[in-house]
Parts: structure tokens; sequence; C-alpha cells
């Protein structure tokens, strides 16, 4: 019987059987930020160990600071600052690289792991944050841990962890206009319910996953962990291997040769067989946007606020009731036309360049509607940079878009940047929950360009209807 | 000093029921109640955004579960399916730990989550949704006098009308409560073969070591 691509990355990495399904895993590469990370290596201080190979432990500031121009250490979060110094010093007391406040490598952790080709094709990749399966889609297994594993894998290298169950979503056909990888993610789990993965490591293959560009792979792998999975991978392949081809810690020379014909060989094999199997056919998909509190409270952008009187069960029913009483939505409300007070584009799930430029050809020559508060912040200072070498920020500030430095940024509250009490958000991010984004913010998720199109009319729209005199589908 | 583990036995309380599916760890623990750099200090903001009417003046609801007696006083607490999803946070389970949950009994749990509560001591008991939405009524009804009783040897709970039901658990999750290891340390006995995978891979996958 053959073998899953995430039983060869897991049989490679074994260190020790540990009997009953548990696993002694190699950990490649531990990454960490100033939120979580700080907690790990204080606590590895405190129980006086070491961080061992310190050369694999990269560490990032991107959720406590700020995202205004001129910051530094000091942060609207109260205790903010004691955060970004006690990782500072915690990790140049432990010899780990750091992309400081001011490094030009700094930005969210998801995506800078990527960008300087940190994560690698068959690597295992942990962080103690949960949106670390967004590098699966480097055909890495990538996955999300607590700050206690967290010292458990600086300490050892390796972490016990119980093998997950073995999913296949396949997605095929072709994605129609204005619909993206963001699309898909929100579909899948509006489909199959935000708990619908539970237990299982995703593979995503199909042929509508390997048209998609590097850059789009992220976003579908992202929101894996909302869809309560292990993680989601995708199988390494030529726009894999372009993507990583010359990034600073990419392996170079005969390094890189060799590297290439072992992630040709990272695919599962044809006589594999998954614990479940999804199909979906992208045709079906069309631009998705969020209603509720769960990611998986989702409709077509055309269809309306569910009525929890038609939910499948009764658990569903109450949490539907209490979704759209925190909403502030009735049922049988069209979502397209419900009026916003923010939008906001930023995240590991959609802030990199690519998502910068598609949203350019949304909002060029056009105006955000008065009374929006709209934000767009750049995934890492590097796509900052491109996104001012293409002149990407002018064109945003043209339209009425506020311009940013990289980071978390209002994808998360923390007691620093939030949106406004019981304000209305279209956000390009991964979560609705209550509180997410603000006290009693309102979110709702969707792709970076429905964002954008909503952003302009004041209101919920379908991006479709942006193309008749706009620049979006040339 | 390593955050000792305190063993798991068994356990009698009454439990207290939050019976909502999908209990993030933002809402177990919101993200501004996490002020410090340490695992500690994080209870009282522990469920805030339900618990208190007025977060800031700390104002506690007198409706939520938590904050009426006897469940004030829980040492389980009962949910519905996927509870803990979300954030990978540990301090949403610090924060339970040091309020005093000892265990959580819900249909499913976030996985991170899950882990988590292994590593610190909490017993995360995965039971059949009817079983644990009559356990639920059982603890309400019942008050003070619905005790439920938690074995973690022989792998059951048994509710207050005496009914016994089994779970499953890893059997090396269960040693680690069991016995309150210090996971690090379990390992770290394990160190011949780390060195030896890595001298191995490193020759295989050269590039892999940076
Ligand atoms: S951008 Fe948001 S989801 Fe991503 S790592 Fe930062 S806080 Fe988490």
């Amino acid at each position: 019987m053959g073998r899953t691509l995430v039983q060869k990355l897991w049989d490679a990495h074994t260190v020790a059987d540990l009997g009953d399904n548990a696993t002694l895993l190699y950990t490649d590469r531990v990454f960490l930020h100033e939120r979580t990370g700080s907690v790990s290596l204080k606590g590895l201080e405190a129980a006086g160990r070491k961080v061992r190979n310190p050369e694999q432990v990269f560490c990032t500031m991107d959720h406590i600071v700020d995202t205004l121009p001129g910051r530094g250490d000091d942060t609207i979060m109260p205790s903010g600052k004691d955060f970004i110094t006690t990782t500072r010093d915690a990790a140049n007391e432990a010899g780990i690289t750091l992309f400081d406040i001011g490094d030009d490598r700094q930005g969210i952790v998801h995506v800078v792991s990527a960008e300087q080709g940190i994560t690698l094709p068959g690597l295992t990749q942990v962080c103690p944050d949960s949106h670390t399966c967004t590098l699966g889609a480097l055909g890495a297994l990538a996955w999300g841990i607590g700050s206690t594993e967290g010292e458990h894998a600086l300490a050892t290298k390796t972490l016990a962890v119980n093998k997950p169950k073995s999913m296949r979503v396949s997605f095929d056909g072709q994605l129609g206009y204005g619909v993206t990888a963001k699309d898909m993610i929100l579909h899948l789990i509006g489909a199959y319910t935000a708990a619908g993965g539970a237990g299982h490591a995703i593979e995503f293959t199909g042929s509508a996953i390997r048209s998609l560009p590097q850059e789009n792979r992220f976003t579908v792998c992202n929101m894996a962990v909302e869809f309560a999975a292990f993680t989601g991978l995708i199988p390494p392949d030529d726009t894999t291997i372009d993507y990583i081809h010359g990034r600073p810690y990419a392996p170079t020379g005969r390094n890189w040769d060799a590297a290439v014909d072992y992630w040709r060989t990272l695919q599962a094999d044809g006589d594999a067989a998954y614990d479940r199997n999804i199909s979906i056919d992208c045709a079906d998909i069309v631009p998705t946007v969020s209603w509720g509190t769960s990611p998986g409270h989702t409709v077509q952008i055309d269809g309306v606020v569910p009525d929890p009187s038609d939910a499948p069960d009764a658990n569903t029913q109450t949490s539907w009731a209490r979704a759209l009483e925190y909403m502030d939505l009735k049922p049988g409300t069209p979502l397209e036309g419900v009026p916003i007070d923010g939008a906001f584009i930023g995240s590991c799930t959609n802030s990199r360049i690519s998502d910068l430029r598609e949203v350019v050809k949304v909002v060029k020559g056009r105006r955000v509607a008065v009374g929006v508060k709209a934000i767009v912040v750049p995934g890492s200072s590097q796509v900052k940079l491109a996104a001012e070498a293409e002149g990407i920020d002018k064109a945003l500030v043209e339209a009425g878009f506020e311009w940013r430095e990289s980071g978390c940024s209002m994808c998360f509250y923390a007691g620093g940047e939030s949106f406004g009490d019981q304000e209305r958000v279209i956000s390009s991010t991964n979560r609705n929950f209550e509180n997410r984004q603000g006290p009693r913010t309102r979110t709702h998720l969707a792709s970076p360009t429905s964002v954008a199109a909503s952003a302009l009319a004041g209101k919920i729209s379908d991006v479709r209807k942006f193309r008749q005199g706009a620049s979006y589908d040339t | 000093m390593t955050l000792r583990m305190q063993k798991f036995k068994t356990l009698s309380s009454v439990a207290a029921p939050i019976m909502r599916v999908n209990i993030d760890t933002d809402a177990i623990i919101p993200s501004r109640e996490m002020k410090g750099v340490t695992k500690d200090g994080l209870s009282v903001g522990m469920f805030a955004n339900w618990r208190y009417t007025d977060v800031d003046a700390r104002v506690e609801n007198p409706d939520f579960i938590l904050n009426k007696i006897p469940f004030r006083d829980a040492e389980i607490l009962l949910s519905g399916e996927n509870f803990g999803c979300g954030s990978s946070r540990e301090h949403a389970v610090w924060a339970l730990k040091e309020w005093g949950m000892r265990c959580v009994i819900a249909p499913s749990f976030g996985t991170i989550f899950y882990g988590n509560c292994v590593r610190n001591g909490i017993l995360p008991v995965a039971l059949q949704e009817a079983v644990v939405k009559a356990f639920a009524e059982s603890a309400e009804t019942g008050a003070e006098t619905a005790v439920f009783v938690v074995d973690l040897p022989s792998q059951t709970v048994t509710g207050p009308d005496g009914d016994t039901h089994g779970f499953d658990i890893a059997p090396a999750d269960k040693e680690m409560l069991v016995q309150g290891l210090d996971p690090i340390g379990l390992t770290l006995k394990r160190d011949d073969e780390i060195i030896a995978f890595r001298e191995k891979d490193k020759a295989e996958r050269p590039w892999v070591y940076l």
C-alpha cells in the first residue's frame, strides 16, 4: 500500500516510535514571535535549559509591535513593550536569529518564513502560533503548537506528536471570474463546518490547486486550522521550486540540486489511501463572505443570512442565533449591501505582494466610500518595500486607504490597535471570532479583492460587479 | 523553576456546564487579558467577556455560570464540541489551571488546546455529545449535590446518577498526567537517539542544516 505525503514526511522525521500512535518527531525549524515565543524562551531559561541548534531557530516581531509609521518599542497595547524587550533579550541570549523592528526582513512570522527561504519542502517546522500550517503550502509539515511544546522543541529539537488521520481535499475545475484562493478555503469550511477537518492532516490537491500561484497556495493552507485540521499541505511542484529558488536561506549550488531531486519525490503514492476524501468543483465557488462568528459561517456573496430555524441540528441552531445577535444581523438579509464601517487588508492569510497587486486593480482611480476606515497592512517589510517600488502604496493612498508598516496589526486585538466598539468590518483575515478585531467588532471574512470592492462601495459588495469601467480584469 | 505538573489520578467535583459549541481560546482568555510575559495572573481574565458585565471594572455578571455557587469551585468544565479551537495560546490552559479547573469534558477539542491541557496537568475528556448533554443537565439541576467522579487510571467518568462512561486517551498522554511528568526531561532520556537521528539525517539532507 502506498504512502500519503504526510506519511512520507512523518517517516522521514521519526526519531522514535513512542507506541500507540505517538511518535517522537525531529523538528527542522522553530520560528517564534514576540507574543508567545517570549514565554517559551523565558520558560526554558527558568528551567535552566538551553536552545539546541539555535542556528535553526528564528524569531520575528509581528503580533504586538504597532504598525503605525515611526513605530518603535513603545506600543499602543499597555504592556506591549515588555513583550518586545523581553523577546529581544531572550533571543539574543539564546543566540537565535531575530528579525527585529527596523530590520527589512521583519514581518508576520508565516509570511517571513517563506519569503526568506527558511521553510523548505519536506521540512518539519513548528511555531507557537496556530497559523503555522500556512507553510504547508511549500510541501512542509508545519503546524502550530503551544508555548510549552515550544520549549520542548527548543530544548530537544523534537516533539512527541500523535499521528493525525489523513484527508485529501481535491479542488478541480476552473475558478470563475473574481474568485480567489480565499474563496476556495472559505467555501470548503462553509460546506463542511469549522470542525470538518478535526484530527486530520490535509493534503490539498487537484488541478485548481496545481494552477494556483505559490502565494495563493499559502492562503489555502493558512486556514486549514480554521477547519480544525492538524495542518494542511500541498505537494511541491515546479511552482514551489521556482518560488524558493534564490531566497536568502534557500540551499545553493550542489545542495540546491540535491534538494530539488529530493523535493521531486515528495508526492503521495498513486495508491495511497486516505481516511477521508473531499472533492470540490471550483465551478461551484463564487466570492464568499462570512456572516457569523465562526469561519464556517459563510455564504456566497449573492446569498442571504441564514435562519437558525433552518439549522441542521440544535447546537448549530444555538450557535447561529448567538452569532446573529453578536453580528446584529437578521435572517434573510442579503449579505450584499450590508453597510460597513471598516475594511482591512492584511494578515498571514492575505497580505502578500500578489494580493496587493490584485487589490490595486480594483481600487485604482476610485475612492473609498466616505466614512469607511480602510487600512492596508503589508505582510512583511519586504512586501512593503516591493509594493512601494511598484507604486502600490501611492495608488492605495490616493484611493483613500491607510498604508502601514508590516505586522499582524488589526488581524487581532490584544489591547493595542483595534477597530471600534461594534464596528462592522470586512476583512481579509482568517478569524471572525467575537472581539477578534476589537471590542464587539463585527468581522466579515472575505478575499482581499472583495474587501477592496466593499471599501469602495461602503457596503459588502460583489467584486465581480466592479469590472465595468474598472481596470480589474485587465 | 519548571512549572511542575500536578499528578492526575482521580477527581471528584461539581461540574460547570458552558454548553456552547466551538468555544475558542480567544473566548477562554481574550487577547487583551494576556498582559504579561509569564504564565501567571491569567485566571482573572478567564472568560472575561462573558464573566464580567464591565470588563475593565471587573463587575461580575451574576448570570454567568462560573460566578454562581457552587460552580465557582467547579474543577470540571462541561462544554460543546470543538472546545478550545482557534488560537494556539497556551494562556487559555494556564488560565483554567490557575482558576482551579482540572478536567474539561466535551465531545471534541481543538487539537493544540488538547495537547496544551495534557502538558499542564489538565485532563481533556472526549465523550459523546449525548452523554455530555445529559451530564450538563444533571450538573445544573443537581447543583452542589451533583458530584462527578473522574478516574484517569480506569479511564472513566461517573455522573451524579451513577452512570459510568469510559473515555479514550493516548497512553503517553495518560502516563504524563498520571505521573505528573515533565515532558522535556522525558524526551531528553532519548538524547542518544536524537543525536543519532541528526547525524544520519545531516548526511542525507545536508541542505536542511543551516
Ligand atoms: S496575521 Fe493574524 S492570524 Fe496571522 S499570525 Fe498574525 S495575528 Fe495570527
